[in-house]
């Protein structure tokens, strides 16, 4: 009978319904998984006081659960841990991060469950968030106001503290990048101006004494902030509090590294969700910081959108014209036909491809040229010669053209002849059916395009790679400074930064909550884009297949 | 004008006619233009590809009539080869202008202060461009022709003089003060060191070494001399710059002496070098000192390196190059690169590459026997004594170390015991020999690919079967777009799991891996025939084609099991370690991110790809083919395998073609998963690297206009053709297979 059941194939069809199942499992247990580690980590988990005894010296350790793993007693064994006084076949290991990181050699620990005498969530444990070195976790011995120990409302008057240092901080930080940046900017274009009037020859007495009057006028505008910020800083540095970290010892840390305080242990459910949004919002709107292991990914989001507009911006008008002249004007032959399955497969070719093209040919070839036309007085160091975001936006156009091409060609396909002929036996000319009835009625095919062109152009990261991406970059190519928008800088991008985070920096396990972050934020985004490129084509099918009948 | 209802204005149809041409002629234009951009992409590519394979090329510049006819020790050339210098036995430096207008004349004569009568004369390696000449006294002086370089009035003035590197302290060799016959020598950083045969017959190695005084400040030498006992008469000599060994020729000998430690010489190897029926004539090193040139009389010149052996590192023979038959060959080296040319006394010019063992150009450039020869700083142009004349020869030889052979054979570099496939394309040294194998970065894309593809190709395709064949339509609704947006997930986030997530998660629980490979068809089977097992009421609740809902859990359930014994298994099977058992009972390295990683990962990433196109393919067989097939008494399963499949196999092919295509020019998975070491093994435990993450990690880093660069572009341009030739093949499958269907 069982013969009979597997002739009949019956067990073959459930093994193919299996590969669905195994399908369909991954791409949501990964969505869930990246969701799920992703916004976890904005969630203020409770912070653990340990008693330790027993493979390790005896020790109080504080910090926050991150990680829990079984591993088997035999290996622990093999490791050199006494454990003979447990029968079990494994040991819970616990991964502890404690912080601190100036005062202890690692900020992320190991510990046997076996070794825990006595555990603990103390309410009045406090955690700091640091502009340097990562968490502090402590207990709050004494606030000191200027010089003098806070008596009354000691905690009230912390969390005022923290805030008035952040925002001068902030003051002193706006400063610096504003008015301050703007004065270098100048006086880097100045700089570049006189080399440009030697290189012409041109630097009259006149135009030398110009710019001598400008750049004494601007130094003395830098010297007035300067002292400013300098004054800002100062006061930033006004207040301290003394934490009892978990070695037992007193440890003063200046409020204008701190950037935030809290007490998990003590927190409501609505203050938790109150501390999540905050910490979420502070992700998406801070810069990064700490070679990128803490902060947020503000410039990393900025960079991409507009670099992504950029991109749509080209790559829209040539993929539109492009794929009307494919399927209006060119004649229907084989050749259409051949260049329409090229520009298919261009689609397929590898990302990488597109970038060592964009290097070689609009980096170093275009770019090259651009500076030597237009820049000479910036050489020898580049200013369009190097890797930037138009090259970047220039590059993934290129990628992504293929995508606007098909989507815009196949909603041009979709427009029933009948409308067309309609248009034509009224007396408008092909020009005019074109632009009154078939480009409007194919927008939302080009929009799907776009779209997809838009998030496909999103993700990538290889070509990025050569022609313009950086793991940090000092400005943003938007800014306050003539021309503001600085097509030559270079940028941050959501892709790259977590390939930077998470492969190059020096501390992976910091990191790695905010790459999953990082990654939530962009699959949601690209995931986003993809379902209403899918909506809207849905939609227009099912239109144009009401008007063909 | 005004329009009249009367009287139609043919003047606004006009205008209109010429709006249509006009936007006819711009789209047009622009369409074409677009396209062209696209066919830029390849032709941008071969431009850059193609001076790789171009052959060397050498052209006369200028000839410069000497004034006297002196004996030159030495010449060379500046690093723009605009002058050209010439040592003569007597101590004068004459430097000649050999480009642009003054070409040919004399600039200016300058004379090496020397304490002695001259006796002989050497020159280092080309690299460091020093001469030397030794004395009567015992003693020899070095010089080093130099230029300084100015800019009056925002033009460029290059003018000559003499350097001396020991600040013009001449080096007592011998302490017997007898004259110095022959000698080679070396000063580079902080070792200087000279190897002289003397009047009397005596062979001397004497090191330099500069000590500061701790109290005085004041520069001290220590020197340390040795004799060495030779037999036969001495012919050449030869020294390594960081002055490690040391070579002499005496006939068809050449006698190897390890002099690392001044103190202590030691005679380490003779190579009775000539070839058969031949004797040896000239011997040069290498750009880098670690080769050894030897020319015979017949023409032939071999290479010789330092092998490992069983008897320590030991000179063995490398490799010959015929060159023109004459019975005086002189070898000369490059300042970094393994190229070296070789003269003879009929003039004739050839040009090889050792690395490539490439023959790169021959010719005849004089009459007469070529008297002194040099290479310029940037290796492109060359210097000829020869017939009295000075002649300056351009060479355009960019990449001699490009060869089809090089790229794609075996070839046996500098220092490693046999020949092999090597990509290791830089290295801190100037005089690094560059190592272009494409063959481990090409192995590495295919083992890549290949691991991905035994991932995919079973899950996608079955799943793409069932999908579109089995599946309750409802349920394919949402299904297959839910699959299809994985292909939109970027790769970037695909590879960090893969790196940070899945590669500790498989080193850590490997046993789970191999479990699910084998419970997981066991338990679906299972799960089939108990299916059948259960009451038809049951049966009936869920409708025919949700199989892959209920199977659900029963993957999950597995799945937790697997892990959850993993630990269990490990301990029973393996001693608790199964990265060590692996190592030591079966011999295999295991890397933290290898294959398997990869080709989990990957294939994730292909899935989409092909589950897409082959769902399609499946899913457009006419359905009239299948219910005739049912009609006739075939079984659900027979049908489709007999009847669909057979019918949608086209399409099935286009869509492996298609994902494999994707999996090759997979780029930031392979460089996030993998530790992208150019190895060559298909273990699935170890790593590979790639064509393209090989692009991504040294395209930033690559010179413009370099070999490397270019070899770089090759590869970008081999994969672009490789993806774009599988692509087209799948698609124009595809087409086909739409007509087929369309005709049914």
């Amino acid at each position: 009978m069982v013969k009979q059941w597997f002739k009949s194939g019956s067990p073959w069809i459930w093994m193919t319904g299996g590969a669905v199942s195994i399908s369909l499992i991954s791409v949501l247990g990964l969505l869930a998984m990246i969701a799920w580690k992703g916004l976890s980590f904005f969630w203020p988990s409770q912070v653990v006081e340990m008693h330790l005894d027993g493979s390790v010296a005896k020790q109080v350790v504080i910090g926050e659960i991150y990680d829990r793993e079984q591993v088997p007693k035999s290996r622990l064994e093999a490791a050199g841990y006494d454990l003979s006084a447990y029968d079990q076949e494994f040991i819970e290991r616990l991964l502890i991060k404690t912080g601190n990181r100036e005062y202890v050699e690692l900020d992320f620990r190991w510990v046997l469950s076996t070794d825990i005498q006595q555990q603990s969530t103390p309410a009045n444990l406090a955690v700091f968030e640091r502009s340097k070195n990562g968490n502090f976790y402590g207990y709050v011995e004494q606030v000191i106001e200027d010089g003098k120990v806070v008596e009354n409302n000691a905690i009230e008057r912390l969390y005022e503290f923290v805030e008035r240092a952040v925002e001068l901080n902030d003051e002193a930080l706006d400063l610096q990048n504003g008015d301050i940046g703007h004065i270098n900017y100048e006086l880097e274009r100045m700089r570049l101006k006189e080399k440009g009037y030697v290189l012409d020859n041109a630097l009259t007495d006149e135009r030398m004494a110009e710019l001598q009057t400008r750049r004494a006028q601007l130094r003395e505008e830098y010297k007035v902030l300067e002292e400013r910020l300098f004054e800002l800083r100062k006061q930033a540095k006004r207040d301290q509090v003394i934490v009892r970290d978990m070695r037992g010892e007193l440890v003063t840390l200046p409020l204008y590294q701190v950037l935030d305080v809290w007490f998990p242990n003590n927190m409501s459910y609505f203050a938790k969700v109150g501390h999540y949004i905050s910490q979420i919002g502070k992700f998406i709107s801070d810069d990064p910081r700490e070679a990128n292991t803490e902060g947020g990914v503000f410039p990393a989001i900025f960079g991409t959108v507009f670099m992504v507009m950029l991109m749509a911006v080209i790559v829209t008008p040539f993929g539109v014209v492009a794929a009307i002249y494919l399927h209006e004007y060119a004649a229907k032959n084989a050749v259409t036909k051949m260049i329409r399955i090229a520009v298919i497969n261009l689609a397929g070719v590898p990302s990488i491809v597109y970038g060592v093209f964009g290097l070689g040919f609009f980096v170093y070839m275009l770019g090259g040229s651009i500076d030597q036309l237009f820049y000479p007085e910036a050489a020898p160091s580049p200013v369009f010669g190097t890797p930037g975001v138009i090259w970047s936006a220039l590059t993934l156009a290129i990628l992504t053209l293929p995508v606007v091409i098909v989507s815009t060609e196949e909603g041009l396909s979709r427009i029933p002849s009948t409308v067309r002929h309609g248009s034509l036996a009224l007396g408008a000319t092909k020009a005019e059916t074109l632009w009154r009835i078939v480009v409007p009625m194919a927008s939302p095919a080009i929009m799907t395009g776009l779209i997809l062109a838009v998030a496909r152009a999103a993700g990538e990261v290889a070509p990025l790679m050569l022609v313009g991406v950086v793991k940090m970059a000092p400005t943003l190519p938007l800014d306050g400074n003539f021309p503001y928008i600085h097509l030559d800088r270079k940028f941050m991008h959501l892709g790259f930064h977590i390939y930077d985070v998470g492969f190059q920096s020096p501390n992976v396990e910091a990191a790695r909550p905010l790459v999953y972050a990082t990654a939530f934020l962009l699959v949601t985004v690209i995931i986003a884009l993809n379902i209403t490129a899918i909506g809207i084509r849905n939609h227009l099918r099912e239109k144009f297949r009401s008007l063909e009948h | 004008m005004s329009s009249n209802p009367q009287q139609p204005s043919f003047r606004t149809d006009r205008s209109r006619l010429f709006k249509d041409r006009f936007a006819q002629f711009g789209i047009s234009a622009g369409g074409v233009m677009v396209l062209i951009a696209l066919l830029l992409i390849f032709f941008y590519l071969l431009y850059v590809v193609q001076p790789i394979f171009e052959s060397a090329k050498v052209e006369k510049r200028v000839d410069v009539t000497l004034s006297s006819a002196q004996q030159y020790v030495g010449i060379g050339i500046e690093e723009q080869t605009e002058i050209a210098y010439l040592l003569s036995r007597t101590g004068h430096v004459d430097f000649y202008q050999v480009k642009g207008q003054q070409a040919g004349g004399l600039i200016e004569r300058l004379s090496v202060n020397l304490d002695g009568q001259v006796t002989s004369a050497a020159k280092s390696a080309p690299f460091l461009g020093q001469y030397a000449y030794g004395l009567d006294n015992g003693q020899v002086q070095l010089v080093k022709p130099s230029f300084l370089v100015t800019f009056p009035g925002n033009e460029r003035v290059i003018s000559p003089r003499l350097s001396y590197p020991l600040d013009g302290k001449q080096l007592l060799v011998d302490e017997q003060e007898k004259a110095i016959k022959r000698f080679a020598f070396s000063h580079y950083e902080d070792k200087t060191a000279v190897i002289a045969l003397t009047a009397d017959k005596r062979l001397i190695f004497a090191s330099f070494v500069a000590e500061e005084n701790m109290f005085s400040g004041e520069v001290e030498w220590v020197v340390e001399r040795t004799e060495l006992e030779i037999d036969g008469r001495i012919d050449e000599l030869l020294i390594t710059p960081d002055t490690t060994r040391t070579f002499v020729r005496s006939a068809n000998q050449v006698y190897i002496f390890d002099t690392r430690y001044p103190s202590d010489v030691e005679q380490i190897q003779v190579l009775a070098a000539n070839e058969e029926n031949a004797n040896l004539v000239g011997t040069s090193l290498l750009a880098g000192a670690n080769s050894l040139m030897l020319a015979n009389d017949n023409g032939e010149v071999s290479q010789w390196f330092e092998v490992n052996s069983d008897t320590g590192r030991k000179f063995q023979k490398i490799r010959a190059f015929e060159t023109s038959k004459n019975s005086d060959v002189d070898i000369y080296s490059e300042y970094y690169r393994r190229t070296f040319f070789t003269t003879n006394n009929s003039g004739d010019l050839g040009l090889y590459y050792t690395t490539s063992e490439a023959h790169l150009w021959q010719g005849k450039v004089s009459e007469g026997a070529i008297k002194s020869f040099a290479v310029s700083p940037r290796s492109n142009a060359v210097l000829i004594v020869a017939d009295d004349k000075l002649s300056v020869f351009d060479v355009h030889n960019e990449h001699p170390e490009v060869t089809w052979s090089a790229l794609w054979q075996e070839v046996w570099y500098e220092g490693y015991p046999e020949p092999d496939y090597i990509w290791q394309s830089t290295s801190a040294s100037d005089d690094f020999e560059s190592k272009f194998s494409l063959v481990p970065i090409s192995f590495g894309t295919i083992k890549a690919a290949m691991y991905a593809m035994l991932f995919a190709v079973p899950i996608a395709l079955s799943a793409a079967v069932y999908t579109a064949y089995f599946m309750s339509s409802e349920l394919r609704r949402v299904v297959k777009p839910t699959v299809e947006i994985m292909e939109a997930l970027p790769t970037v986030i695909l590879g960090f799991l893969a790196g940070l997530w899945l590669a500790p998660l498989i080193e850590t629980h490997l046993p789970a891996i191999v479990a699910l490979l084998l419970l997981l068809p066991a338990a679906m089977i299972g799960t089939a025939f108990l299916w059948t097992k259960l009451p038809e009421k049951i049966q009936h609740v869920i409708p025919e084609g949700w199989h892959s809902i209920l199977l659900i859990p029963v993957v999950l359930i597995v799945g937790w099991v697997s892990f959850a014994i993993s630990g269990s298994v490990e301990d029973w099977m393996f001693d608790g370690n199964v990265r060590q058992y692996l190592t030591n009972e079966l011999g295999l390295t295991f890397d933290q991110r290898n294959s398997l990683v990869v080709g989990i990962a990957m294939g994730f990433a292909v899935i989409p790809t092909i589950f897409s196109i082959a769902e399609d393919a499946v899913f457009s067989v006419p359905k009239h083919l299948s219910n005739g097939s049912l009609a006739l008494g075939a079984t659900q399963w027979q049908t489709l395998v007999r009847v669909v499949l057979l019918t949608a196999s086209p399409g099935i092919f286009s869509a492996v073609m298609m994902g494999l295509g994707r999996a090759v020019g997979e780029t930031m998975i392979v460089l996030m998963a993998t530790g992208n070491t150019p190895i060559m093994d298909w273990s699935i435990f170890q790593g590979m690297r790639t064509l393209a993450a090989n692009i991504a990690v040294e395209m930033p880093e690559s010179e413009v206009g370099s070999s490397h660069y270019r070899i770089l572009f090759l590869a970008a341009f081999v994969l672009f053709i490789f993806t774009f030739v599988f692509n087209t093949v799948a698609e124009f499958v595809r087409q086909q297979l739409r007509e087929k269907y369309s005709s049914m």
